[in-house]
């Protein structure tokens, strides 16, 4: 076919080295389309294939390929029965869940309620899970296919909580590895038995791993769920993490399916023929802290406030972000409950002189201020325009931008008077923002972790706390806005925007409808057209 | 010849405890580890005991000589990334970097000695000409805008119409600017495997075509240096006494250009190559990183952005023991080739 096809080409000598890969391309992919394999690039690789080693995106994404949870949140954020098929509240503070029949393990075990309260247990064990799942009491097998999990308190958000229970394979991962080792240890820093090995319930099961290079899944032919129109047979995931790369990546065919998709090259994948690009408004909240304890000015709301004033978030949405974000006036967005509509960004520069005038600072005063340079979309140049901005109000910002590897130390030593950070709650929960950003800090809680503003309202702590115990979701949703209206009556921090999401996809794979705000794709449930692959 | 093996051995341990002395005192500067390593929401109470149980907690001193007991007996330590021995991490990562050097050095020195040698013998072509103003551009351009420039060219292809289409010479003139793309322009493909943790591209046609984009971006750089060196050296070897004996003598010109005179032009572009060829190794980071190169560049640049420690000083230690070694070649390659230079342990 190679030779058949190079007489027709008449071009360059390079051009007809380019047109004998091509056709040798295509003859290896008619090959492969017998099965449908989706080639994905991501920015990172999940680093370890033990789900509860670490808590983050990675892990997130390798678990929803592998394992199930026993509910998921659907796109409008609603729960979605998975490996638990109905739940009801037995009292205040247990939760019956009745769990899915004839379900079986990538090993051949079947899954059981033993298995559900095993995973709960390890959870427990894990350094990053145990705080998210520090509510939970103990959890108990009624009988085979039935759980009952008990909370401390009454606790409002155990499904939030159950999305992040995907029960492993207790059998598989019991008794000793070949070292010696128990295999369901979780290993922070070396290998273990599970940081390998990997037995779930999911869609997919892990074939290759070359850590960092590419990892390949194959689909689980006795996945349990027959509902799901998903129709990818082989799944390579290999992590690009120059973003211009990946982009060149999906443009030129190499891979069908990519994300995150930078900001600067939105409009490229958009007018692209071969490739479609899909955004979402995120729920990673991006702001400011103004830190009371190393600048006297910030302990005055007037002057907090003038801040918020003088920053034109729309501005930065508009232009800087390129409409890759949605501009915020407070951390919970649409669709939690403790979101307040009311809420607008209130950039007036006018009203913020005026207000640096009453506090008595018209001549402003000088701060130090710190942003990461690579975590965020656009961080750096966000800094820079806030110090821009707030010039305006004769404050005169010293700015210092780091890679993030040194830029959290710094953060954990409140090393600058304004320090940027964007949050994304892990329960999805709008009193997971205040837990970790605005609550009043406490080194033995853990509150405040990340509250580098130092800001502390004991008042809002309580409201939180009550609301946390609040089975009445109505009450409690009033409680939550209650304390986001709280912070940005006081002008607790400068909000600036939530970071939008953006995924692209060769233009025969339908990734919309697996898609969500979490950025877990449901990749179990995507549907790649065959016919269109040529 | 045993001494001078002897002492370059010694040269090398000597650069690689100087490396590793450096690379660690850093490490304060390279980022917290323990941040990595967790999620964003583990309270402070559990990285501390992290911390604690990764050693990181104790002094300087204390962390080095338990480093270097531990190196001594081979064993560099965990990568906090890989969760494997660091040693392993870098056998893994090291054949497709050496790989890419390999291809990049075989297009330098394929393309950089005819041409260069052209150049020198035919001072005044507008070949001549053309090679000199194209490697100016060469040697300004940097590496990673030629690999994106190549990227655009060749993977995803451009299209430009400034010619009337209509027209047979417009079409024929659009169809000779516009390329098609299709060349791989990330990873290594399916290398085929050879034997440990080396994998090959060069077993195959489509093994070979993932190599084409990032070995010419590597080679961009050296390229063009190589041919001016080259046609430097020849023009003076050129003017030399003995090239000029030797045509009044009546030898033909082609055994002057390419026995007598190449000779001994090679011997200072081995000197320089050989150094370079170190170098080369440096640049594969820019060059892995933009076409995901799975090599010990791309795996460095994570490893300092996860500040992955151990991984980090194991790699600077390797890379000073490369450049030890290739040195070491270059001397005894440049023995073989004029043997009027003795390789002694004593200094010269």
């Amino acid at each position: 076919m190679t030779v058949t096809r190079l007489p027709t080409v008449k071009k360059t000598l390079l051009a007809s080295a380019i047109a004998a890969t091509l056709a040798g391309g295509a003859l290896m992919s008619s090959a492969a389309l017998a099965e449908n394999t989706l080639r994905m690039a991501y920015d990172a690789d999940p680093v370890s294939l033990d789900i509860h080693e670490q808590l983050s995106g990675g892990i997130m994404q390798l678990s929803h390929l592998t394992f199930d949870p026993l509910v998921r949140w659907d796109q409008s954020l609603n729960f979605e029965p998975r490996l638990a098929t109905e739940w009801e509240q037995v009292d205040d503070t247990t939760m019956r869940m009745t769990l899915r029949d004839g379900v079986t393990f990538h090993s051949g075990n079947p899954f059981t309620a033993k298995d559900v309260v095993w995973t709960i247990e390890r959870l427990k064990k894990s350094s990053d899970f145990k705080g998210i799942f520090a509510p939970v009491e103990s959890a108990t097998a009624v009988d085979e296919h039935t759980v009952e999990i008990t909370t401390v308190k009454p606790y409002p958000l155990l499904l939030n909580l159950a999305t992040y229970i995907f029960p492993m394979d207790s059998e598989f991962y019991s008794g000793d590895a070949p070292d010696g080792d128990p295999k369901d240890e979780i290993v922070k820093n070396g290998n273990s038995f599970a940081s390998s090995n990997v037995s779930g319930t999911g869609p997919y099961t892990v074939t290759e791993r070359q850590q960092g290079v590419r990892t390949e899944f194959q689909r689980n032919p006795d996945y349990w769920d027959t509902d799901s129109p998903g129709n990818v047979d082989r799944l390579i995931l290999t992590p690009i993490s120059e973003n211009a790369t990946r982009v060149a990546a999906l443009l030129s065919g190499d891979v069908d399916f990519i994300a995150p998709v930078p900001p600067n090259d939105l409009d490229r994948v958009r007018q692209s023929d071969n490739a479609k690009l899909i955004t979402m408004s995120g729920t990673r909240i991006v702001l400011f802290h103004m830190n009371q304890k190393r600048v006297e000015a910030f302990e005055d709301p007037r002057v907090r406030q003038a801040f918020a004033y003088a920053i034109n978030q729309q501005g930065i949405a508009d232009r800087l972000m390129k409409g890759f974000a949605t501009p915020a006036a407070q951390m919970s967005p649409e669709g939690y409950v403790g979101h307040v509509d009311s809420l607008e960004p209130r950039y007036d520069v006018e009203k913020a002189k005026e207000l640096m005038e009453e506090a008595g600072y018209a001549d402003g005063f000088d701060i130090t201020m710190m942003a990461p340079n690579n975590r965020y979309v656009n961080d750096a140049k966000i800094a820079q325009a806030v110090a821009a901005m707030l010039a305006r109000i004769n404050v005169d910002v010293d700015l210092k931008t780091l890679p993030k590897a040194q830029y959290w130390g710094e953060f954990d030593d409140r090393a600058a008077d304004m320090m940027l950070i964007g949050w994304h709650a892990d329960t999805e929960d709008s009193a997971n923002f205040h837990e970790y950003i605005t609550a009043c800090p406490d080194a033995d809680s853990g509150a405040g972790q990340y509250n580098a503003g130092n800001y502390c309202n004991p008042e809002l702590d309580k409201l939180v706390a009550e609301a946390n115990e609040e089975i009445d979701l109505e009450k409690r949703a009033n409680m939550l806005q209650q304390v986001e209206q709280t912070l940005y009556d006081d002008a607790a921090f400068v909000p600036l925007h939530w970071q939008d999401l953006a995924w692209a996809s060769a233009i025969n794979a339908d990734i919309e409808p697996v898609l969500n705000v979490m950025n877990f794709p449901y990749l179990g449930d995507l549907v790649v057209d065959a016919e269109d692959a040529n | 010849m045993i001494a001078f093996l002897i002492k370059r051995l010694f040269h090398a341990l000597l650069v690689m405890f100087v490396i590793s002395v450096i690379a660690f005192a850093i490490q304060d500067n390279l980022g917290d580890p323990v941040q990595q390593l967790v999620g964003q929401s583990v309270p402070e109470s559990e990285r501390a005991e992290l911390r604690e149980e990764l050693g990181l907690n104790d002094p300087f001193l204390t962390q080095y000589l338990r480093f270097a007991g531990n190196a001594a007996r081979f064993d560099f330590g965990y990568s906090y990334v890989f969760n494997q021995p660091t040693t392993e991490v870098i056998a893994r990562h090291l054949p497709a970097t050496l790989e890419l050097v390999a291809a990049a050095s075989f297009l330098i020195i394929a393309l950089s000695i005819p041409i260069g040698v052209y150049s020198a013998i035919k001072p005044r072509a507008w070949l001549t000409r053309l090679f000199m103003s194209v490697s100016i551009v060469g040697i300004s351009v940097p590496v990673f805008l030629t690999a994106i420039v190549l990227i655009q060219l060749f993977a995803i292809g451009v299209s430009w119409t400034p010619f009337p289409a209509g027209t047979g010479w417009g079409a024929w003139l659009n169809d000779l600017i516009t390329t098609e793309g299709g060349m791989p322009a990330y990873g290594r493909g399916d290398p085929t495997h050879v034997f440990g943790t080396w994998y090959t591209n060069f077993a195959s046609l489509e093994g070979l075509t993932y190599l084409v984009l990032p070995a010419i971006s590597l080679a961009s750089i050296m390229l063009p240096l190589f041919i001016r060196l080259i046609r430097a050296e020849m023009l003076e070897v050129l003017q030399s006494d003995y090239v000029k004996f030797a045509r009044a003598k009546g030898i033909s010109m082609r055994r002057i250009y390419f026995l007598h005179a190449l000779k001994n032009t090679m011997l200072p572009v081995i000197t320089v190559g050989g150094v370079q060829i170190g170098t080369l190794v440096a640049y594969t980071i820019l060059t892995e990183t933009v076409f995901q190169w799975p090599g010990m560049g791309l795996m460095f640049l994570n490893a300092i952005e996860r500040s992955d420690i151990p991984l980090i000083v194991t790699y600077l230690m390797i890379v000073g023991l490369i450049f030890v070694i290739t040195n070491t070649l270059v001397d005894l390659i440049y023995g073989l080739v004029n043997p009027t230079v003795k390789l002694t342990g004593k200094p010269a």
